[in-house]
Parts: C-alpha cells; structure tokens; sequence
C-alpha cells in the first residue's frame, strides 16, 4: 500500500443505506455499508451481480442518492457528480460524435483551459496510453480495448481524486484484458490516485488492489474484508504464485456462503 | 484467381451488413445491375405508352392519359418558355421558410421537452391533441387564420414539417444513453454544456431523420395547399393543367414534384451526414 497520508483523495462512507419503493414493496439495495478507502489506495469491490456494487459506485460517483447515511471525499460530503470522482463503465462511454482526441480534451475544456494547452495535455495523455496515432479517429473506428485506452486517457487528463471503475475491463477477451490491467496499474503508480474497482472476477480483484471487500447478494452489505499484502510492482505471474492462491482461496470461502442460496452466485464468479 | 463477392460471403466477413441487399445505397453496383434496373425502366415506360396509345380500358382508364411522348413534348415546350420555373421557385421558397420555422421550433423544443420533465408536462398535452390532425385539414381554418393565401400555405408546410421533427428529435434524446450524461457530468459539465455537448449531438441522428421525413410531408402538404388555395407553386401548376385540360402538364407537374421532393430530402441527408462525420458511410435510414 503507498503511503501518502497528506495526498487527497481520501473516501469515507458512513452506514450507507439506499432503498427503493415500487410496486408496494421496499427493496433494499445497500445496507450499513461503512468504509474508508486511503489516499492512494486501490480498493476492489467484489460481490455477484446483483449485489450492490455499482449502486455502491454510482452514490459515490454522485448519481444515486443515499436513502440513509453520508459520503465524504476529503471530508466534503459528496452531493452531486464532480470532476475529482472520474469514472469509467464497462463500455459504452465515449462520446461516439467526438474525435478521440475531443474526448480526451473534454473535461479540460469544461474547466475552461485555452484550446492549445488543453490539445497538448490530451495528445501526451493519448501517448501516455499508446494511442498517439489515433488521435482523428471517432470512437466507433476503435477496438474495445482501445476505446478503454482512451477512456483512462480522458478521465486521468482531469486528474481525479478518487477514479471510480465498474468493471471496465469486463467486455474485453482474455488477453486485452491482462494488458489494460498491466497499464492501469502504471498509471496508478504513475499519478497515485484513489481506485475503487468494481468486479466479478476475483483474480482481477487480487492481482490489482491492496484490499479486497467481498459484498453479499441483495440487500448490499459488506461480508468480509481481505488485505493483499503481494508486493508491488505486480506482473500476470503472480497469479499462479501460492500467495495469491491462498488470498483466493480467502475470497472463495466468503464468496461460497453459508447461505445456500450463495452457491450457485459462487459458480457464478468461477466462470467470470 | 477467382474473386468473390462480398455480398457472396454469407456469414463472418462485416456482421453489420442489412439482412438482404441494401436498396438505398448500391454501393456494389454492378454493370449486370445497372442493366437490370435500366430494363426495368424501360419496361415500365413501354407499358405505359402501349396503354395510352392503345386506350386501354381494363380496371384503369388509358383513354385520357397522356403517353410518354406526349409529355416528352410538353417538356419541351416547357423548358423553352419560363412558366415553370415560376411555379418551382414559389413552391421553394415556401418550403424554405415554412419547413425552415418548423425545424427550428420543432428541435428546439424537442430537445427541452426530451429532457426536461416540466416542458413536457407544459407542452405536451396540446400537442398530443394537435399532433393526429394531418396537415392537410388545417386548411380551412388556416385559410381563415391568415390574411393571405401565401401565409396560409406557408403555414401549411409548417404544419405538415413540425410534428415528425419534434417527434423523432424527443425520441433522439430519449435514447441517449444515460451514461454519456453521466460521463460528462464526473468530467465537470455544467448542465448547459451538457445539452451543448451530449444531448444535442447525440439525439441528431434522430433529428436528421426527423428532418427527412418532415421533409417529405411539408411537399405533401404544400402541394394540396397549392391545389386548393394557391397561385402560382408547382400544385397549383398541376391542377390549373387539370382544369384547362392540358393533361401531359398534369403528369409533367406530377414528376416535377417527385423529383423536387427528392431532391430537396437528398440535401436533408448531405447536410445530416456533413454535420455527423461520425456517422462514416452509414446511411439515415428514412
């Protein structure tokens, strides 16, 4: 874990609860979810589909309200989306009528930077991830892995606080996967923000963060917590390492609930 | 070697491709299709002057249709003199304004209807009651509600353009995905460049559609306004030859509308695809 008390980017979430009434019945989504996410550390949030998490995500992203409890990043309470909580989707997320450079571009321009130096930082942010070449191209011209390049390029130009990911690599084959995770970790090395990385697949989970939470099937609570103390920087051949293995086999014991119920989101997991 | 046809590949190579063949855009235009089409054109130009030149009176009554050639001739005759060009030049600048206000006015307020709830519940109610009356009976009252003819047929157009625009760029905003919102939002949008920069370009390819077809009813309305109310357009061209009896003007006037209606949807189109770059070589489907 790095050590950066003094660096913003600090999140803590008091007994979030978040609830919704249709249909003459109250679901509840989320239940007491307490947390403290470091400066600079990458959480993983692990669970089933259905579960929660990216409810979790969306509330600290701003979008969802909470029925019950707060949200604080550096002690001010989150209340709308801002520009220190960037976050990235699973697909679908550039603005398919822009460039990729214009992506990248976006939020600076919002901030009002002139138009050469915000031009400037997209294109080394764009090199940063490898895609300088394709700086005219429109998204839809992109693979799936590039198109993710280029949404870590435009997020991190902003220089987020707090980057917000629901399972991002999720739609992406095997291998394109292995190597955003590979970038992701650099670039985190690189500029030191706080991660919360949603996911389903646990390898992922444990090869990318400093702590795993492990959340149950709805309502939304958070079963168990597991440090990964591997060292850093990480490679892929951690993941046939024992360390890891026994970390995963952790993961799998709370996954794999007393509930009966639990087993079949279990194989779930497995396959994912 | 033996090269094959894409359209031959039947399944692996472009998964995007339409199900059949795509009729709007031949962009395998083949010399054996061009035969093919032109044939048929003429088959049907054939049958036509057969009809009229023979009477034909099975189901359809040939006995006062012109044949080709007769209206090959009133071409002629046309183009020497400038009757026509008149008639056209009223027609489009009648276009050019009334479906220029409805675009305007439709879009704009589409796009606040679309995303903002109080607009909808102010606007809606009285348009969803306007909305089924076609273009074509407002007529009447329009005839009544402006001083001039000119006014009223211009409104007409209006009329007949508005409803399909303000309906497909709804539609278009309603089918953004709510995550582009969300994007902009955490990468510091305000809402008004949230309108500028995610909900006006992504409704647009269901505004440019909107225009197109809109495009298509305000010629449709404009034409029967110009029959009844009218002097000088290119309806009122086509009915005047239908009452002085100049029945090769009435079929020159029908193609005249045709071709002004298909032309002035194919530069709706270039504009929507010149605005759209992303769009590439997709077609708008109309």
């Amino acid at each position: 874990m790095k050590s950066a008390a003094s660096a913003p980017g600090m999140l803590k979430i008091l007994n979030a609860n978040i609830s919704y009434f249709r249909g003459g019945t109250t679901t509840n989504v989320l239940e007491n979810v307490s947390l403290e996410v470091q400066p600079g550390e990458f959480l993983a949030i692990l669970g089933p589909s259905g579960c929660g998490k990216s409810t979790l995500l969306g509330a600290i992203a701003g979008f969802n309200r909470l029925t019950q409890g707060e949200i604080f990043v550096d002690s001010r309470p989150v209340q709308k989306p801002d520009a220190d909580r960037g976050i990235v989707f699973q697909d679908h997320n550039l603005f398919p009528w822009k460039t990729v450079i214009a992506n990248v571009e976006f939020g600076l321009k919002m901030r009002g930077v002139p138009e050469t130096q915000r031009r400037h930082l997209a294109k080394e942010m764009l090199t940063r991830v490898g895609l300088s070449e394709f700086v005219r191209h429109y998204p839809d011209q992109l693979s799936g892995g590039m198109q993710q390049r280029v949404n870590l390029a435009r997020v991190l130009v902003n220089r987020p606080e707090v980057l917000l990911m629901d399972e991002p690599f999720g739609a992406l084959d095997a291998q394109t996967r292995l190597q955003m995770q590979e970038l992701l970790l650099n670039l985190w090395g690189e500029y030191g923000m706080t991660v919360v990385f949603v996911t389903h697949d646990v390898d992922e989970a444990i090869l990318l963060s400093d702590r795993v939470l492990i959340m149950s099937r709805r309502p939304g609570r958070i079963r168990a917590e597991i440090p990964v103390s591997l060292s850093r920087p990480r490679s892929i051949d951690l993941l046939t390492g024992g360390d890891f293995t026994d970390i995963k086999r952790e993961c799998m014991r709370f996954l794999r609930s007393p509930q009966k119920s639990h087993v079949e989101s279990c194989d779930e997991l497995i396959a994912g | 070697m033996r090269v094959v046809h894409p359209e031959r590949v039947l399944y692996g190579a472009g998964d995007d491709r339409p199900a059949r063949f795509n009729l709007r855009v031949p962009s395998h235009f083949f010399a054996g299709s061009v035969f093919v089409r032109a044939l048929s054109v003429l088959i049907c130009l054939l049958l036509w002057q057969s009809g009229s030149a023979n009477r034909w009176n099975v189901m359809v009554n040939f006995q006062n249709i012109p044949a080709p050639t007769e209206v090959a001739e009133a071409f002629i005759h046309l183009v020497q003199s400038s009757k026509l060009l008149a008639h056209i030049w009223s027609s489009v600048a009648r276009i050019f304004v009334g479906f220029g206000l409805a675009a305007v006015l439709a879009v704009g307020l589409g796009l606040l209807v679309g995303r903002i709830r109080l607009a909808a519940d102010i606007f809606m109610s009285p348009l969803e009651v306007l909305r089924p009356i076609p273009a074509v009976a407002w007529i009447p009252l329009a005839i009544l509600m402006f001083p001039n003819s000119e006014e009223s047929m211009i409104f007409i157009t209006f009329v007949g353009a508005f409803f399909p625009i303000l309906l497909n760029t709804i539609h278009g905003v309603s089918t953004i995905d709510r995550r582009l919102v969300f994007a902009s939002l955490t990468l510091g949008a305000s809402p008004v460049a949230v309108f500028r920069e995610v909900i006006f370009p992504g409704a647009l390819p269901s505004i440019v559609t909107g225009l197109s077809i809109g495009m298509g009813t305000s010629w449709f309305s404009l034409v029967t306004a110009e029959m009844i109310s009218g002097q000088y357009g290119i309806g009122y061209y086509t009915w005047e030859a239908y009452t002085l009896q100049n029945y090769p003007d009435i079929v020159l006037g029908m193609i005249t509308i045709g071709l002004l209606g298909m032309l002035s949807s194919m530069l709706v189109r270039r504009a929507g695809g010149m605005l759209m770059p992303w769009q590439g070589c997709r077609e708008v489907k109309v």
